[in-house]
């Protein structure tokens, strides 16, 4: 029972990202009818955007310390904060700390800002072009963002902390009356469930309870109709991609205490998401949600001692087995709508 | 009609014959694979420069570029100056300037070993080396051997790779698997005690087996108990699942036989499920890294602090060979060589003074220089080329990640020299192999 908890909580965070992911994915292909095979760049952008707030906040002045050598065998280089020396040690230690919940204040508005300049300055040269031809172009450009990234952070992962008072691990066994340690789970991946929980409800809020919203589900369901009352729909379709980025962008900034980032990271995750969203039905919000949270857990059980001796390599490949048995029961996955992607 | 036909055999056998001939005298003539010509000798250094691994091939190919410079005169002359053979004088290779030509790995084997061939035979190197995972070595090993080009292996810790894999075109400076468990073993148990149940996770690939069953025999003959070993997939990003049932596992250390970004990974996640701050079985639950690198566990920050690994070599090493490669490379780059840097600079080197030893180029001749050769002052001690198998045999760092860092390269701190004569085994130890194991013989090519 215990190791059934424990795995089902592994599940949750790992279903977390698929599903902010897959959220984001399906937005953009609800909304612009576009594959969107570079999202899993915009989720590594996000990523990043808590490197560079956390690179900023560290900026440092060096000074001298005569009485410690460097590796060459000069006087060693002391850094020290800016951060710490206008605010003091602790103050400014501390709003280090937090660089990673900080990073979330810049990631919105440059992640949106960069899913808009993405839609509007190569992706709607695409709209009326096939699938696979929309394919083609966003993977490009996932590989494009990828050797950016790279150039100036490097291959090698970087490390990026939570907040010290948020490191550590919550021992649910003992609370739910199983033996200590037989249910631990991080603080971290905790806050990382409950903040996907809260961006996927905003999300669906703003959809559901806006004017705003209420116009871009219109569009969805009938974008012709809607263009002829006099909406500008691609105006808002396209405000409909940069909030699908920032969806993604948020999901990696909090994804980065988990597993130090890498310009890779997105790609580890790309292909996984689509599944969750064929899985969840093409075009289908809470379909790619419960997919997400479904296959997440599904992995987590696979990945288990008994599962890979059972089936050896049922780990690597349980996502793709589910995938073909739902696909083969229903064509259009969990919560799939009728008509879309059947023309 | 007869006479005709048999005439007309006669002058396609003829014909046959006279093309052969020139084909033969040329194999004679050019008597190994691409006899450099024209005052100049191509070197090929085949790293990952995309990939995960890029950031440590970029510091391989500093490296490379480093022992060019100091082959043809130029710089300080880094290690040549305390290398125990003084066959290098800065004038290139048997008089012959060095030239190199590069390769991406992309750290897998079909594009080492396509961009191995692509060197060979278009740009004519004479001798391949570098590669940063034993999987890309092993195949572009087994190139090497065919097409009869020398191989001096970079990053490859593998047992295979001088094991059931090794071959007589082919030689590791680098240390392995077997040698990190036997210099690791004795510091675990003078550290954690003699009684300690150890929970395995290994990267499912030839390096990851043979890691962890050296470190499993040794550290189960000083009296620990291996009670799990589960294999991961090398493309995992995420360990969560793997390490959340260690704790109740009943083992009170977990070693993470796991290299690059799957160790950043593993190592990070196993912190965060607080695995070092709990106690198991009455003691304090440990992790052990068994192969470190400096280069890469500086992704996993703050968590590789007080954790114990091995390495081949350390730019804090005093001896005069690691101070002078430290300033050379220092100076040259603005920060301290890793331990692929260092391998892939000594291994040039060794590659070069093989062959003004030799006299030749011809990979045999080099192949009988470097059997058995024993040398000093390339920072790890005396070290001694083995020819039943090309492995060198020298000291090994035991190394744990620095609690109080002075900088971004003060990471790991040595805690223990291992001397060679502790990680000896013989060549047809069952780990490489057996008796079975062979290095073929050399082949010349051409």
């Amino acid at each position: 029972m215990d190791a059934l908890l424990l795995q089902i909580l592994n599940g949750l965070d790992k279903g977390s990202a698929y599903a902010l992911i897959a959220l984001g994915l399906t937005l953009i292909f609800g909304t612009l009818g576009v594959v969107n095979f570079a999202h899993g760049a915009l989720f590594m952008i996000g990523a990043f955007c808590a490197v560079f707030i956390q690179g900023l906040l560290n900026l440092s002045y060096e000074t001298i310390d005569e009485t410690q050598k460097d590796f060459l065998g000069n006087p060693l280089k002391v850094k020290t904060p800016y951060l710490e020396n206008w605010f003091g040690p602790e103050t400014g230690g501390a709003i280090i700390d937090w660089s990673v919940p900080l990073a979330i204040l810049f990631a919105i508005p440059v992640m949106i800002a960069v899913g808009v300049i993405m839609e509007r300055g190569l992706i709607k040269h695409f709209y009326k072009r096939p699938h696979a031809d929309q394919i083609l172009v966003t993977f490009g450009l996932a590989i494009v963002l990828q050797e950016v990234i790279k150039y100036f952070y490097g291959a090698n992962p970087i490390p990026t902390p939570a907040p010290s008072s948020l490191t550590g691990a919550f021992d649910f066994g003992v609370l739910l009356g199983f033996d200590p340690n037989a249910i631990i789970y991080p603080y971290w991946r905790m806050i990382y469930f409950v903040f996907a929980i809260a961006i996927i409800g905003s999300v669906f809020a703003f959809l559901q309870f806006t004017t705003f919203g209420m116009v871009v589900r219109a569009g969805m369901a009938d974008r012709e109709t809607v263009s002829m009352l006099g909406i500008n729909i691609d105006k808002r379709f396209t405000m409909m991609f940069g909030i699908a980025a920032a969806v993604a962008g948020l999901a990696g900034v909090m994804y980065t205490p988990i597993n130090p980032p890498n310009y890779h990271m997105g790609m580890d995750f790309l292909v996984l998401s689509f599944v969750v969203v064929v899985v969840g039905g093409m075009g289908s919000l809470p379909g790619a949600v419960l997919a997400g949270f479904l296959l997440g857990i599904l992995e987590s059980f696979a990945s288990t001692t008994w599962a890979t001796t059972t089936i050896p390599g049922i780990n690597q490949v349980i996502i793709y087995v589910v995938a073909i048995i739902v696909l083969l029961t229903r064509p259009r996955g969990l919560m799939g709508r009728k008509g879309v992607m059947e023309e | 009609m007869s006479k005709n036909e048999l005439t007309r055999r006669s002058m396609l056998k003829a014909g046959v014959a006279g093309l052969a001939t020139p084909t033969v005298f040329a194999g004679a003539a050019y008597s190994f694979t691409n006899d450099p010509q024209g005052g100049a000798v191509t070197l090929g250094f085949n790293v990952p420069q995309t990939g995960p691994y890029a950031d440590e091939g970029a510091d391989e190919l500093r490296a490379y570029q480093l022992a060019v410079e100091h082959l043809n005169g130029g710089g300080d002359g880094g290690m040549i100056n305390t290398f125990s053979s003084k066959t290098l004088d800065g004038n290139g290779i048997l008089g012959q300037k060095v030239e190199f030509v590069t390769g991406d790995t992309q750290t897998k084997g079909d594009a080492a070993r396509a961009s191995a061939k692509s060197m060979i035979e278009k740009d004519g190197a004479i001798m391949i080396t570098g590669g940063s995972s034993s999987s890309t070595a092993i195949a572009v090993q087994g190139l090497c051997q065919e097409a009869g080009i020398i191989f001096m292996a970079g990053l490859t810790h593998s047992n295979d790779t001088t094991g059931k894999d090794r071959k007589a075109n082919g030689f590791r400076h680098f240390f392995n698997g077997y040698m990190s468990g036997a210099a690791l073993a004795p510091v675990l148990a003078n550290r954690y005690g003699t009684d300690r149940k150890a929970y395995h996770l290994t990267a499912d690939y030839t390096w990851g087996w043979t890691q962890q069953e050296s470190i499993a025999n040794s550290t189960e003959a000083l009296g620990w108990e291996t009670i799990n070993n589960v294999m991961t997939p090398l493309a995992s990003t995420d360990f969560s699942s793997y390490i959340a049932p260690v704790l109740n596992s009943g083992a009170d250390v977990l070693v993470l036989n796991h290299y690059g970004g799957n160790m950043v990974n593993s190592l990070t996640n196993a912190v965060q499920f607080g695995l070092r701050d709990r106690e198991a079985n009455g003691k304090n639950f440990e992790i052990v890294v068994p192969l470190y690198s400096r280069l890469m566990a500086r992704g996993a920050g703050e968590n590789v602090k007080g954790i114990l690994g091995s390495t081949n070599w350390h730019w804090s090493l005093p001896d005069d060979g690691s101070k002078a490669f430290v300033r050379s490379f220092g100076t040259q780059y603005g920060f301290p060589p890793s331990q692929a840097a260092h391998t892939c600079y000594v291994q040039t080197l060794l590659y070069a003074d093989a062959v003004n030893r030799a006299g030749s180029f011809n990979p045999c001749a080099v192949v009988e220089a470097l059997e058995g050769f024993e040398f000093d002052g390339l920072g790890n001690g005396p070290t001694l080329y083995r020819a039943d198998d090309h492995q060198c045999f020298k000291d090994v760092l035991v190394v744990q990640g620095k609690e109080n860092p002075t900088s971004e390269f003060d990471i790991l701190e040595v805690v223990e020299v291992t001397p060679r004569a502790q990680v000896e085994y013989p060549a047809d130890h069952p780990m490489f192999g057996g008796a079975e194991a062979s290095l073929g013989s050399c082949n010349p090519g051409a």
